[in-house]
């Protein structure tokens, strides 16, 4: 009898490229949820428009470029991308931004430098950034966090017609609904020459950090430790983050606690832990080898601390990721592990 | 020193070994004609001693070992030599190759045998005798093991003898059956073994899902003081460099064998046969073989060295519907056959009757997304990735600075690669191109040294022939003006002769 003769190994693991990505998204359910809850249906509108746009974007390319569309919508990278990007949009912004967003992402920072894997920086916080420079007024107002239940909170229906047509409801004033995120409220106020102290006492202030923003963190904490314990993400890429930004904070605050803000707040705020297990681990752009992403996460920590404290961004993690982006090939190069049977040295 | 050493990476797989180790070894059937290869260890193909039409008994050497890393060929049956041929055997390139076709008379009449007292032999003398049985590594490489066996060449005294009864790749039992039926005569073979290397210590490592295994063994090690060392499932525990590690938490040189960190590792199925060559004088001629997958009585058997795998298959209850391939070997590093007609070796431990059931299905292959999953499960410790992008680029001087010659082809980067690409078969495909370029680049180096060393001929005959002229114009100037022409002519016709015969045949014969 005759056979077909196909090389080693013969057997494969179950793993996917689609199952990768989906667990990405089954991660991100309880921050989105905890975002959700505190921020309002806008959170949960922005998802399903950047979805709709990601998955058209990424199959018009994939035409364009003569790749099987089939095959490649379902690896669900692209909704990775249009989760990622959308969750970090204020709960109220124009969808029409939220297209331009998701339309850099997918058209020109994943397909047309080559695609799904070739991407050299990543696509979610290209279109984050083109949205943050662009349009940095309305990409700095959010929403009071204030639950959806509650008296000020817009219902779904009021919540559509804010961010199609722009239309708030009589009973609101914009100023009564939006307001400075923590971060920066905490910026603007230390440029007042308020104490860190003091500026904590302010309504906008949680726990830790910001008051609904701390629970979205933890959310995303929680997802992103389900990611490391299914080994989608690396270890190396959160811890080195997240103790790179909490080392440089910790130092800052022991220099002068008045002007620096304490290393727990600058963990929990901002997007500093959602960056650390969702952003910052994109295998793509990231660094590959162990110690190469334990360098890799640490620089992005560090350099957000930096941008946060002493840049003109209230948030850092996106120029942050973009910057160690760049420096992903090089840190691979130098943090090669040593080949087994290898001298030392 | 009773701990483990985890080696980096390495994966659980799938197991399926209930499937064939359920019942005792079996001897297969004898069958019509045995098609025995010249060829199946590591190093040069034996020599064959058998013509067509002799007469041959049972373990009569009929191929002999043809240089120090050779083994020798053995009869498996007495009968009837009705060719020397090539054959198909079985081997990745699918060539055919040089075997001994023996139609087997029924009888097993044995060739005269003489057990020998190995303590009171010289030790070559054991190597020799070992030699000359055929005993190579039954675990799946066939090297001759009477290099292995000699201590002298290493400076330093053996530190650790190892035998090998991991047995990780899935499917494979064979080696589960002889450790629970045969381990008192598995440790015979081991004092020999210990007894030509004089190591200090001697390690048994046996995967932890072989718990009768490990008993048996256990209890045939009692007041031996050889160690039986169960170590976790973990593929691929049983790949010599890893199990080195594992037991002694050594790391072999890249380049260098287990012997250069003091450490000597067989199969425990190579102890087993040479405690028969010594203890009884037989030959290796048959082997134990798992014949699993998609078959209707999955069993290991000790089968005839040449016997068909398609009889084997026929005694195991044939083919299941729908067997897709037929892999030697276990699923992650065996080979699929492309033909059933091919003969057991002394390399063939298993037979893997693959159904779509028993493989990975086809599923579209991705771009690589660079998550680190291969370098997360590499056991070399390599970047499979940057090896997969350089071999792809055809960056071949690349992959090298990136260890590619490191890679043992053990599939686990192939096993858990989300995006499902091939990635052994790239380097597979790295490894021939760097092959085929070395050889290429010897080729033109033996070239210029030829033409360099005509020239330098040339040159020298001339010098002598100038040399003789002038010695001779001044003694017989009377003969010499008779002679020039003639010499003149044959100075001529040496410089219009082909160059010497030797460096074109050379050139032929190097191209193997």
């Amino acid at each position: 009898m005759h056979f077909k003769t196909l090389t080693s190994p013969h057997v494969l693991g179950e793993t996917s490229v689609g199952q990768v990505m989906r667990r990405v998204l089954y991660a991100m359910v309880p921050g989105a949820t905890a975002l959700i809850w505190f921020f309002g249906w806008g959170v949960l509108v922005n998802l399903a428009v950047a979805t709709v746009v990601a998955l058209m974007a990424e199959a018009a390319m994939l035409a364009v470029r003569n790749k099987p569309i089939a095959t490649h919508l379902a690896d669900y990278s692209a909704v990775v991308t249009a989760w990622l990007l959308a969750v970090a949009l204020p709960p109220l912004a124009p969808w029409w931004m939220t297209v331009i967003g998701v339309l850099s992402a997918i058209v020109v920072a994943k397909h047309l430098y080559g695609g799904l894997g070739y991407n050299p920086f990543n696509p979610a916080m290209i279109g984050y950034v083109v949205l943050l420079i662009s349009f940095p007024r309305e990409m700095s107002s959010w929403l009071i966090p204030q639950g959806i239940g509650q008296a000020h909170a817009l219902s779904l229906i009021e919540t559509l017609q804010a961010i199609f047509n722009g239309l708030l409801p009589d009973r609101l004033a914009a100023d009564a609904l939006t307001g400075a995120t923590p971060l920066d409220a905490l910026r603007t106020q230390l440029g007042l020459g308020l104490a860190v102290a003091d500026i904590r006492n302010s309504p906008v202030f949680g726990i830790v950090a910001g008051s609904g923003w701390e629970w979205a963190a933890s959310g995303f904490l929680a997802g992103g430790l389900w990611l490391i314990y299914t080994r989608v993400a690396a270890w190396q890429i959160p811890a080195g983050l997240l103790s790179g930004l909490a080392v440089i904070s910790t130092i800052f605050y022991l220099i002068d606690p008045q002007r620096y803000a304490p290393p727990w707040f600058h963990l929990w705020s901002g997007a500093a832990i959602f960056g650390a297990f969702f952003i910052a681990t994109d295998p793509v752009t990231a660094s590959t080898t162990p110690r190469g992403r334990l360098l890799y996460g640490a620089g992005v920590g560090v350099l957000t601390y930096i941008i946060r404290s002493f840049g003109g961004y209230p948030d850092g993690v996106a120029f942050a990721v973009l910057l160690m982006n760049i420096a992903a090939p090089t840190i691979d190069l130098y943090t090669q592990p040593k080949v087994f049977g290898a001298r030392r040295g | 020193m009773s701990g483990l050493f985890p080696f980096h990476g390495g994966l659980k797989t799938v197991r399926h070994k209930t499937e064939s180790n359920q019942q005792p070894i079996r001897w297969s059937a004898l069958p019509h004609r045995l098609t025995v290869p010249l060829r199946q260890h590591i190093g040069a193909i034996a020599k064959p001693l058998a013509r067509a039409g002799e007469r041959v008994l049972k373990g009569q050497m009929i191929g002999q070992p043809d240089g120090y890393i050779s083994a020798a060929i053995h009869a498996p049956t007495s009968g009837k030599v009705i060719a020397v041929e090539q054959q198909p055997v079985p081997h990745p390139s699918g060539l055919p190759d040089w075997c001994v076709v023996i139609e087997s008379d029924g009888e097993e009449r044995w060739v005269e045998r003489q057990a020998v007292d190995y303590r009171r032999l010289h030790p070559s003398e054991v190597r020799n005798r070992l030699r000359s049985a055929g005993v190579v590594g039954l675990g799946g490489a066939a090297f001759p093991s009477a290099v292995k066996l000699n201590p002298s060449g290493h400076a330093e005294a053996l530190e650790t003898l190892i035998l090998n009864g991991a047995e990780c790749e899935p499917w494979i039992t064979c080696d589960d059956r002889i450790m629970r039926e045969r381990a008192a005569e598995i440790i015979a073979g081991l004092h020999v073994i210990a007894h030509l290397l004089e190591p200090r210590e001697v390690l048994i490592g046996i995967e932890d899902d072989k718990p009768e295994a490990i008993a048996a063994m256990v209890a045939a090690c009692a007041g031996t003081g050889f160690a039986v060392r169960p170590v976790p499932t973990r593929y691929p525990s049983g790949s010599v460099k890893q199990l080195v590690k594992l037991l002694t938490a050594k790391e072999t040189p890249v380049d260098g064998l287990p012997v250069d960190v003091g450490v000597q590792c067989f199969n425990v199925g190579t102890a087993y046969t040479i405690y028969r060559a010594i203890e009884f004088g037989e030959p290796v001629i048959s082997r134990t073989v798992t014949i699993t997958g998609h078959v209707n009585q999955p069993q290991n058997l000790e089968v005839l060295l040449g016997t068909p795998f398609s009889e084997l298959i026929a005694q195991s209850g044939g083919y299941r519907d729908g067997v897709e391939r037929l892999i030697m070997g276990g699923p992650m590093m065996g080979f699929a056959v492309h033909d059933d007609g091919v003969p057991v070796t002394k390399a063939t431990n298993c037979l893997l009757a693959a159904s779509a059931a028993e493989l990975a299905p086809l599923r579209p292959v991705m771009p690589c997304i660079r998550c680190g999953a291969c370098v997360d499960a590499c056991p070399a410790n390599l970047l499979p990735q940057q090896l997969y992008w350089h071999a792809r680029a055809k960056e071949f001087d690349k992959a090298q600075d990136y260890h590619l010659f490191s890679c043992i082809e053990c599939g686990c980067c192939s096993y858990v690669c989300p995006s499902h690409l091939p990635l052994v078969q790239y380097y597979r495909y790295a490894k021939n191109e760097i092959w085929a370029q070395e050889k290429e680049k010897q080729k033109a180096e033996l070239a210029r040294q030829r033409h360099q060393a005509r020239l330098e001929r040339l040159e020298r005959e001339k010098q002598e022939r100038d040399a003789k002229l002038r010695q001779k114009a001044p003694a017989s100037r009377a003969v010499a003006v008779e002679n020039p022409p003639n010499e003149a002519v044959a100075a001529h016709s040496a410089k219009a002769a082909p160059p010497a015969p030797e460096p074109a045949t050379e050139t032929g014969q190097r191209s193997d």
